[in-house]
C-alpha cells in the first residue's frame, strides 16, 4: 500500500531537496587535485563532504553501504589514473571492488548510478570541479536514497 | 472411548465447558501447527482445523539465484530431511543442465540418501513417535518424549538406538560433508569419489544398521503388533482411518524405489489411475489453498478438489510409507520383502481388501522401510562401481529441470527453469508433506470426533488426537516452504461441504 | 542437586539445529542428569499454555533457533525471553537471518501472489490467501501475522550468546554444554554477556587445503572443473567465502570438496559479511602485466563472473547486513536487476 503511494507522488526535487553527496578522495592525486581545484576557486556545487583516505583501496565496501544506510544520496571514489598509483596496484584493486560493488547495489534495488568511481590526478582541479557537477546532476535526476523514503 | 486410553497411569478425564479446544503447539514432529478443536452444544466434536502457520518464501527468493546455489539452499527447506531436498534438486539440475551423471555417482548419491533415510525413520520412529506406544498416549505429558522413552526400554536399547542414528549421520557426513545440510550433489555427479577405507567403513556401518532395523521390526511386533490394545487402535476403522488415493514411485518392476522411478498414483480400491515421470507430473498433481493454513492442499488433479473429504469422488491422496507400500509390489531387499509379505498377511487375515486405508499402519510400514534402506545401502556399499572415480559428466547450457523422489515424507517435486547464464527464473516445489495435508486434516478431524465425546477431555485423549497426524511424520518447515502476505485481496467463504457461500473482496 | 531447565524453540528454522541436538547423540543422556527440559516442540509435549504458567526466570537457559519473520515467532521470542535467565541465539538463522533472510530482497506482495497465484500446480481460481483471521462455520480461527521483514532474534529481544552455524556444530554445542555443566556443578563462571561460541578466526585458518599463489585468475563453477581435494578453493577459481567466514565449524564443506557458504557469519571485526567477501575477492584477482590497458568494460566482464553476488555473499547473513533489505528507488532503472 505504502508502496503504491509513493510511486504517485511528486518529485521531491520541488521541496528544495539537496542531494547529500560523500566523496571518497585518495591522498596522493584526488585530494591534492580536490585542493587544486579550491586553490583555484573554481565554482562548484557545495553540497558534498571530503573524506581523505591513503589510497582509493582502503575505500572497503562496508564504508559505501553504510554511508546509503545512513541516507548518503550519491558515494563519490576518486583516485589516482591506472598506472599511477602510488602503492603501484591500489586503484586496480579498486576498480574491481567498485565494479563489483554496483552489481550488488543493484540487486540491492538502488539504481547503480549511486556510486561512482573516477580518476583525478593531483593536477586536475578542472576535472575535479567537472566530476563534482556532473555527478551532483545525476543524483539529482535520481531522486533522493531511497532508505530516505522508508 | 478407546480402552487404551482408560487406566493408562495419572491420566485424568475432566470435563470442559468451553466448545474450543486448542492444541498449541503441536509436538513431536518437524515444524509449527496447532489444532483447533469444536465442540458442538452436546460437547460432541463439530470440527477440527490442522493449522500450519509457518513459511518462509523458498519458492520466491530462490529467483535471481544461480541455479546450481539450489541444491545448498533449497537443503534449508528442512534440517531433519535436507538430504532429500538436497539429493532431489541436484537430480533436477541434471535435467537443468541437460546432464546424465556417471552410474558412480549415481550409486554414490543413493548410498548417501540411504543412509539419509535411515537417520529419518530412526528419527522419527524412536525420537517422535515411540514414546506413543512404549508408554502409551495417555502417558504422563513429562515423560512422553525420548527420555521417558529409553527409561523405559532401557539404557542399552537406548544406547543401540543412538549408535544407528548416529552411524547413519556419519555416513552422510563422510559422503557429503555435513549430514545436516550436506554438499556433495553436483549437477551431473557427486562432489568426490570414496576410497576403499572409507567403503569398508560404510559397508561395517550398514551391516550394523542391517541388524539394528531387524531388531526394530522385532519390537515393533513384540510391543506394538502384540498387544490387542495397540493393534485394535491400529486396525479399528472408527478412529484412524481414511479411504484415499495413494501415491508412490516405483521402478520398472513396480518395486519400491526412493531415489529414482516411475510414480504411481492409486484409486483406494487400488485401481492404478496415473503413471508418469518428470514434468508431467503437473497433469496430475495440482494445489489448493484455504484462508486458514499457510500450507497448501494437494490433490490429484484429474478428480479435482472437492473439499476435506475422503473416498473415491475426492482429489485427496496420500504420499508416505502406507502409500509406498500399497502403490508398489513390495521391495527389492529381501528381508524388507519378508517384513512387506507379513504386513500385508496380517491386514488380510482381519479382512482387510485391497490398499491399507488404516493411519496408524504407516508406523508399521516405516520400520519396514528403514530395513530396505538399510539393506540397500549395504548392496550399494559392496557395489563394485561404489569406488570408481569418474563421478562427473560435463555439463551443457542451462535450461528447465525437474527432480522427483520420495522423501521420507511423501513423493518430492524439484522443478527449476534457468536462464542461459546459469540464472533461477522459476521454481515450483511439491513438497512431501504437502502432498498430507488434506489427509492429515481428515485424519485430526475423525479422531478427534471418534475420541472426544460429551466433553470430556484429557492431556492422553488430545495427544491421542495429535498421534493422528504424527503417523505421517509430519514436516512442516517442508510444506511451507512459501510465503504469502500480510493482506488478504479477497476472502472466499466456503460452507462445510467445500462449495463456495461467498466471496468478499478487500482492496489494499 | 536441583536440575536446571533449558528450553528450546524454532522460530521461522527448518529444524536442522534440533537435529544438531540430537546429534550430540549418547551425551543427550548426560544433558538428562542435569536439565529437565521445559520445552522443546520437536521432542517434548510442553506446549505454549505450560510455558506462559512458568514464573519469570523459570529457565534457565533457552536456545532460540529460526529468524523472526512472524507474529508467533516474535511473540515466542518474547514469552521466552521473559521466562528465561539466559537466551541463545542458536544458529545461522537466529543470528544472522539464515537462508531464510534471502526473502528480504523480494516484497510480501510478490511472494504472495507469486506462491498462491502463478506457480505452476497452484489452482486458485478465486484468488484466495491465507489470512490472518478467518471465520469458519463454529468461529473464528488464527494463523500468524506474516512480517514483511526477516529479523535476526537479537533484533527483536536481548541475547546473551550466540552460537552460528548451520546447523552448529557437535564440537561447539558440546563446548556450551560444558560450560553449562562445570557451571551448574562447580559453580564456574559463563563466558561474559554477548560472546560468539565459536572461533574468532576465519575459516582459511582451520582448512587443511594447501595455499601457495593466493590469486584468482579465472572464476569457475563448482560443477565445471574437477575440484583438487588438496588445493585451495580461490587459486582453483572456485568462490570460497572461506576468508570472511568464522572458523569453528571444522571446515566440513571443504572436506566434501565443496566451497564454504558462509554460514559461520563474519568474524567480530566486520560488520558486513557480504561487502567483506566482496572486498576480499576483489583483492585477490590477478593482476596482469597489461591491466591498465582494460577498459571498464573489460573489469565489468571479469567481475560480473560473479553471477549473482548478492545471493552468494550473503546466503545466510541478509538480515543482519548493513543495507538489510531491498529498498525500491521511484524512478526506474534501465535495465532492472531481479534479486
Amino acid at each position: 500500500m505504502a508502496e503504491e503511494a509513493q510511486a504517485q507522488s511528486a518529485p521531491v526535487e520541488a521541496e528544495g531537496w539537496e542531494p547529500k553527496l560523500l566523496v571518497f578522495c585518495c591522498n596522493w592525486c584526488s585530494y591534492a587535485g580536490a585542493d587544486l581545484a579550491g586553490v583555484s576557486r573554481l565554482q562548484m556545487p557545495t553540497n558534498f563532504r571530503v573524506i581523505r583516505t591513503m589510497c582509493s583501496a582502503r575505500v572497503d565496501p562496508e564504508f559505501v553501504l553504510r554511508a546509503f544506510a545512513k541516507g548518503a544520496d550519491g558515494v563519490l571514489v576518486l583516485g589516482c589514473h591506472p598506472a599511477d598509483c602510488h602503492y603501484i596496484g591500489g586503484n586496480y584493486r579498486t576498480r574491481r571492488r567498485i565494479a563489483l560493488l554496483r552489481v550488488l547495489l543493484e540487486q540491492y534495488g538502488f539504481n547503480p548510478d549511486r556510486l561512482k568511481l573516477e580518476w583525478v590526478s593531483a593536477s586536475e582541479g578542472m576535472k575535479f570541479q567537472q566530476t563534482i557537477k556532473e555527478f551532483d546532476r545525476t543524483i539529482r535526476e535520481l531522486g533522493p536514497n531511497p532508505i530516505n523514503e522508508e | 472411548m478407546c480402552p487404551i486410553l482408560m487406566g493408562q497411569g495419572p491420566d485424568k478425564i475432566e470435563k470442559v465447558t468451553e466448545k474450543r479446544i486448542t492444541i498449541d503447539p503441536i509436538t513431536r514432529l518437524e515444524g509449527h501447527g496447532k489444532i483447533e478443536i469444536f465442540l458442538d452444544d452436546n460437547g460432541n466434536v463439530a470440527n477440527a482445523y490442522w493449522q500450519v502457520p509457518e513459511l518462509r518464501g523458498f519458492e520466491k527468493f530462490c529467483i535471481g539465484r544461480s541455479v546450481d546455489e539450489l541444491n545448498k539452499l533449497t537443503s534449508r527447506l528442512c534440517g531433519v530431511c535436507p538430504g532429500a531436498h538436497h539429493i532431489c534438486s541436484t537430480k533436477a539440475l541434471d535435467g537443468v543442465f541437460g546432464v546424465e551423471p556417471p552410474e558412480t555417482a549415481k550409486k554414490l548419491r543413493e548410498l548417501f540418501y540411504m543412509a539419509h533415510y535411515i537417520h529419518s525413520h530412526i528419527a522419527h520412529f524412536y525420537a517422535l513417535a515411540a514414546a506413543d506406544f512404549v508408554l502409551g498416549p495417555g502417558a504422563p505429558k513429562a515423560e512422553r518424549n525420548i527420555l521417558g522413552v529409553v527409561a523405559a526400554v532401557g539404557v542399552e536399547i537406548g544406547g543401540e538406538v543412538i549408535k544407528h542414528r548416529s552411524y547413519a549421520q556419519k555416513i552422510q557426513e563422510m559422503l557429503g560433508g555435513k549430514a545436516t545440510h550436506p554438499v556433495c550433489g553436483i549437477p551431473g555427479g557427486f562432489s568426490k569419489s570414496i576410497s576403499e577405507d572409507e567403503r569398508a567403513k560404510i559397508e561395517a556401518m550398514a551391516k550394523s544398521c542391517v541388524e539394528f532395523s531387524k531388531f526394530t521390526n522385532q519390537l515393533f511386533a513384540d510391543v506394538v503388533l502384540k498387544n490387542k490394545d495397540y493393534l485394535a487402535l491400529i486396525t479399528d476403522p472408527g478412529i484412524y482411518y481414511n479411504e484415499t488415493y495413494y501415491l508412490g514411485t516405483v521402478d520398472k518392476n513396480d518395486k519400491i524405489n526412493f531415489y529414482d522411478g516411475t510414480q504411481k498414483m492409486i484409486s483406494p480400491t487400488g485401481e492404478e489411475v496415473a503413471r508418469y515421470t518428470g514434468k508431467d507430473y503437473l497433469k496430475y498433481i495440482a494445489e489448493h489453498t484455504l484462508p486458514w493454513s499457510y500450507e497448501k492442499f494437494c490433490y490429484f488433479k484429474p478428480i479435482g478438489w472437492k473439499g476435506l473429504v475422503d473416498g473415491k469422488d475426492s482429489g485427496i491422496y496420500r504420499a508416505t510409507p502406507l502409500a509406498r507400500l500399497n502403490v508398489s509390489k513390495g521391495f527389492t531387499t529381501p528381508l524388507a520383502q519378508a517384513e512387506y509379505e507379513k504386513y500385508f498377511g496380517t491386514f488380510r487375515d482381519l479382512g482387510v481388501k485391497g490398499p491399507i486405508h488404516h493411519t496408524m499402519a504407516t508406523h508399521w510400514a516405516r520400520v519396514i522401510e528403514m530395513l530396505y534402506a538399510s539393506e540397500k545401502l549395504l548392496e550399494l556399499s559392496q557395489d563394485p562401481e561404489i569406488t570408481g572415480k569418474h563421478v562427473r559428466n560435463p555439463v551443457k547450457e542451462p535450461g528447465e529441470g525437474v527432480g522427483i523422489l520420495e522423501a521420507p515424507r511423501g513423493t518430492l517435486v524439484h522443478h527449476y527453469v534457468a536462464d542461459k547464464n546459469g540464472i533461477t527464473k522459476d521454481v515450483n516445489l511439491v513438497v512431501g508433506t504437502t502432498n498430507n495435508n488434506a489427509p492429515m486434516n481428515l485424519s485430526v478431524r475423525k479422531a478427534a470426533t471418534a475420541l472426544i465425546k460429551n466433553w470430556q477431555v484429557s492431556d492422553g485423549l488430545l495427544n491421542a488426537v495429535e498421534m493422528a497426524y504424527r503417523a505421517y511424520d509430519p514436516c512442516n518447515s517442508c510444506a511451507t516452504h512459501t510465503l504469502p502476505g500480510q493482506m488478504p485481496i479477497d476472502a472466499v467463504i466456503r460452507r462445510a461441504d467445500g462449495s463456495v457461500y461467498r466471496t468478499l473482496s478487500r482492496s489494499c | 542437586m536441583a536440575k536446571i531447565r533449558i528450553a528450546q524453540y524454532w522460530a521461522a528454522g527448518c529444524g536442522g539445529c534440533d537435529v544438531a541436538l540430537l546429534d550430540i547423540d549418547e551425551k543427550i543422556l548426560g544433558v538428562a542428569e542435569i536439565a529437565d527440559i521445559a520445552f522443546w516442540p520437536i521432542a517434548v509435549d510442553a506446549k505454549v499454555k505450560d510455558v506462559e504458567a512458568m514464573p519469570d526466570g523459570y529457565i534457565t537457559a533457552t536456545l532460540i533457533n529460526g529468524a523472526i519473520r512472524n507474529s508467533e515467532n516474535e511473540h515466542m521470542a518474547k514469552l521466552l525471553r521473559q521466562k528465561s535467565a539466559l537466551i541463545v541465539s542458536f544458529g545461522s538463522c537466529a543470528c544472522f537471518g539464515g537462508v531464510p533472510g534471502l526473502a528480504n530482497m523480494t516484497s510480501k506482495k510478490e511472494i504472495l501472489e507469486y506462491v498462491y497465484w502463478h506457480t505452476p500446480t497452484s489452482d486458485n481460481v478465486e484468488k484466495v490467501l491465507p489470512t490472518p483471521h478467518y471465520k469458519v462455520p463454529e468461529g473464528e480461527i488464527e494463523i500468524p501475522v506474516l512480517y514483511d521483514t526477516v529479523y535476526t532474534l537479537d533484533q527483536v529481544i536481548d541475547v546473551d550468546y550466540y552460537m552460528p552455524g548451520c546447523p552448529p556444530t557437535t564440537n561447539l554445542i558440546n563446548e556450551f554444554l560444558g560450560m553449562v555443566e562445570k557451571h551448574v556443578k562447580e559453580g564456574a563462571p559463563l563466558p561474559p554477556k554477548g560472546s560468539v561460541i565459536a572461533s574468532q578466526k576465519t575459516l582459511c585458518d582451520e582448512c587443511a587445503r594447501k595455499r601457495t599463489t593466493k590469486k584468482v585468475e579465472k572464476i569457475y563453477m563448482p560443477y565445471e572443473i574437477d575440484i583438487d581435494p588438496e588445493k585451495c578453493m580461490l587459486e582453483q577459481g572456485i568462490i570460497c567465502l572461506g576468508p570472511s567466514t568464522r572458523a569453528g565449524c571444522g571446515a566440513k564443506c571443504l572436506e566434501g570438496n565443496q566451497p564454504c557458504r558462509g554460514c559461520m557469519g563474519p568474524t567480530a571485526e566486520v560488520l558486513d559479511q557480504g561487502g567483506s567477501m566482496l572486498s576480499a575477492l576483489a583483492s585477490i584477482f590477478a593482476i596482469g602485466n597489461q591491466e591498465s590497458q582494460l577498459s571498464e568494460d573489460d573489469i565489468l566482464e571479469l567481475m560480473t563472473q560473479v553471477k549473482d553476488p548478492l545471493g552468494t555473499f550473503y546466503a545466510f547473513t541478509m538480515p543482519a547486513s548493513i543495507i538489510k533489505k531491498k529498498v525500491k528507488e521511484k524512478k526506474a532503472t534501465t535495465a532492472p536487476k531481479e534479486a
